[in-house]
């Protein structure tokens, strides 16, 4: 990758929510294991159980969460937008999808070579720490709103205790 | 010596408060596996004038009464529209009226949403559930009012697809110029090809200039709870948020006291609230 390129990743890097604000050294460090993508409506960005090897920010175009239910079809989780983060499992062992990524219509993302990223985190802690400190509130926001869903928000009243 | 201090209900016997006058069903319209919408004319030919917000005591007789909230077009007021859900026994004697049968009527009752305070800013609605019928008289004052706003959004939440109430109605919104529409559901099958996720996350991607956004909130009080909140952390003032709170009501004219909220009688000082009046109750147990 060229310097002029690595540049203009490290700008995308920084304009996506993510990473906006990190030290530009960090943002052009992450640059060497980001590329731009494109994916048209219905393509895969990962199955589940596949390697966790690339995760996505991003730009344009929105992505379904699913999990494919023998009967049932295709089951939504979730779905995310532009300023998204798609996928977080590469953080963590066994480092294998859980949920189908899903294109919805024409998407446009930033992919990050999780495996180049994990070992720079592992050569740098201090960047290791930058980088949890960004993915924790994702991770965190996805956890709060499942629970949200998991109260069950518009229960009809009958299925809560009061009825008239 | 202390002094207790009674209220004096604002409505009185004789002005609609507490005389049912008769309506008949004109037509009815099946919304949702459970909820129907009557469309009612008064039987002596005088129109029903409400605000957006207020609602009405409905009465079936031999059955009871329950508080509905009034759902048609404030400037069209020969019809009196209403949106029910059947969970108990009264809602569903209501939800069973076929065209051509009466029922009580008293009101209009309650508070309305303060359309005013938005004029000249942006309007944002946030609905869950069957939370959009209260809503829906704003959503005709604001085409009506569409110029003197900057903008009207709707944000509305509910359990999956087959649960959007007013669908048809909503889509027509989403194609008219100057109002956006935004649906999310909790769950949906791949034959929605939507937005699935909470109704808080679509909050702030649909809000244009927080501290210039007037937003109105119904739907269940969880809901709501965590709808004004990711509106004031987007930037919303607090003075700005408005709720429509639901309690148990009984006479809808503040003397029973059965939908009390600590120093409020929902049905007399409400059901619109400013959210500052009510933030903190919506956290106390048992209340």
């Amino acid at each position: 990758m060229t310097d002029s390129k690595m540049k203009s990743m490290a700008d995308i890097l920084a304009a996506h929510p993510l990473f906006a604000g990190l030290d530009p050294e960090i943002t052009d460090l992450l640059g060497g294991c980001a590329g731009n993508v494109h994916f048209s409506d219905g393509d895969y960005l990962f199955k589940v159980d596949e390697p966790a090897d690339t995760f996505y920010l991003l730009r344009a175009g929105n992505v379904a969460l699913e999990l494919r239910m023998p009967g049932r079809g295709r089951l939504t989780v979730q779905t995310v937008h532009p300023g998204a983060v798609v996928g977080a499992s590469w953080i963590l062992p066994p480092y294998r999808w859980r949920f189908d990524a899903r294109a919805v219509g024409a998407v446009r993302a930033t992919g990050v070579d999780a495996a180049c990223l994990r070992s720079k985190c592992d050569a740098d802690p201090s960047l290791g720490y930058q980088v949890m400190q960004r993915f924790l509130p994702v991770v965190a926001e996805r956890l709060q709103t499942t629970r949200l869903r998991l109260l069950d928000l518009y229960a009809p009243p009958a299925e809560v205790g009061r009825a008239l | 010596m202390t002094t207790a201090v009674v209220a004096e209900p604002r409505v009185r016997a004789g002005e609609g408060g507490m005389l049912p006058r008769a309506f008949e069903v004109r037509a009815r319209r099946p919304e949702l596996a459970d909820c129907v919408t009557l469309d009612m004319a008064a039987v002596d030919g005088r129109p029903l004038d409400f605000a957006p917000g207020q609602f009405t005591m409905l009465y079936v007789h031999g059955v009871g009464e329950i508080a509905i909230s009034i759902s048609g077009d404030p400037a069209a007021n020969a019809t009196l529209v209403q949106t029910v859900r059947a969970v108990g026994a009264v809602s569903k004697a209501v939800c069973s009226l076929q065209e051509g049968q009466r029922i009580g009527v008293r009101g209009p009752l309650g508070t309305a949403w303060p359309v005013e305070r938005a004029l000249g800013k942006h309007l944002m609605i946030v609905a869950g559930g069957l939370g959009l019928a209260p809503t829906r008289p704003i959503i005709y004052w604001a085409l009506a009012n569409r110029e003197r706003l900057k903008s009207i959004a709707i944000v509305y939440g509910t359990r999956a697809p087959d649960q959007i109430l007013y669908a048809p109605q909503l889509l027509g919104w989403s194609n008219t110029e100057g109002l956006r529409v935004g649906i999310t559901v909790d769950r949906a099958a791949e034959d929605w090809s939507g937005r699935v996720g909470v109704v808080t996350d679509l909050v702030p991607a649909m809000l244009r200039d927080p501290a210039e956004t007037v937003a109105m909130v119904c739907g269940p009080e969880i809901m709501m709870r965590f709808g004004a909140q990711a509106l004031l952390d987007a930037g919303v003032p607090a003075e700005d948020i408005h709720l429509s709170l639901e309690r148990n009501m009984k006479c809808g004219i503040g003397w029973c006291g059965h939908c009390q909220l600590g120093p409020h009688l929902i049905c007399r000082d409400g059901p619109v609230f400013p959210y500052p009046a009510v933030r903190d109750l919506m956290t106390v147990w048992e209340l």
